[in-house]
């Protein structure tokens, strides 16, 4: 389905996931998180670079990984995206939310 | 963003062996994930879970688990346990399953709290100094109880 945010029209699917992510900007990820009421800071930033880093490489996200990501540890990262922080980080982002049940 | 109506997992974990230990760790810390509190009360066996000396020395059972597909006679003989724990293991890591002690950090940053039952305590005269420094405190499942505050509150024996 088509959604309108930051002045853009994005596709996402029934979650709330682009599903291209082709089309995300900075500001659609901002648009995206302050409808997850979640204001955006450097240090979220950091946090997204490095999600869409492991996205590049193809590698699974994991709770572990941040753990060991040394960019965030896991306290810090459930401050910053309360209530599920690797589905609201990885919804933000951009990309798919993380299949693994770890 | 989430339909689900639970808010609060507890669980209450009295098994030692590793895959049932590891199904409440899973279970406790896929609810964080989801934005749903969650508590593990370790009992009884559980308890080794928990103490430094024993929790990465936890085992597959080999014995009366039909689903090993192995003949009970055999799952007693020496060095058996050990054998299916260490092929277990292999898979669990290769699947990025964190071994017990650091699944118990993950699970204490996260935000899952953990406690330990107080009779199981005293009947198996352990101190708090036993356990690992995540548990929270000891209490009584009456005190477990009066943690379920929560309307959508879920309690699992394990």
């Amino acid at each position: 389905m088509e959604k309108l945010i930051a002045q853009r029209t994005i596709s996402v699917n029934e979650e709330g996931y682009l599903t291209d992510f082709s089309q995300w900007t900075k500001e659609i990820g901002e648009g995206i998180a302050k409808e997850q009421d979640i204001a955006m800071t450097d240090r979220h930033w950091e946090v997204i670079d490095y999600i869409h880093d492991k996205f590049q490489k193809e590698e699974p996200l994991s709770i572990r990984g941040i753990k060991k990501s040394g960019v965030i540890n896991i306290k810090e990262f459930y401050k910053l995206f309360p209530g599920g922080p690797l589905k609201k980080a990885t919804m933000i982002a951009g990309i798919p939310k993380p299949k693994s049940c770890i | 963003m989430s339909k689900t109506k639970v808010r609060k997992m507890m669980f209450i974990l009295s098994k030692a062996t590793i895959e049932n230990v590891y199904a409440a760790f899973i279970m406790a810390n896929g609810a964080r994930m989801e934005g749903i509190e969650s508590e593990i009360f370790f009992t009884f066996f559980g308890l080794e879970a928990i103490q430094k000396k024993k929790l990465e020395h936890l085992r597959v059972a080999t014995v009366g688990n039909p689903a090993m597909h192995i003949p009970t006679m055999l799952g007693g003989l020496p060095g058996v346990e050990a054998l299916a724990t260490s092929m277990m293991k292999k898979e669990m890591e290769k699947l990025d399953m964190p071994p017990v002690g650091e699944f118990l950090e993950i699970l204490s940053d996260s935000g899952c709290r953990l406690w330990a039952c107080k009779l199981a305590m005293d009947m198996f005269h352990l101190k708090e100094k036993d356990l690992i420094d995540e548990i929270e405190g000891i209490l009584t499942i009456g005190d477990f109880y009066n943690r379920a505050d929560a309307e959508g509150t879920q309690l699992l024996f394990i």
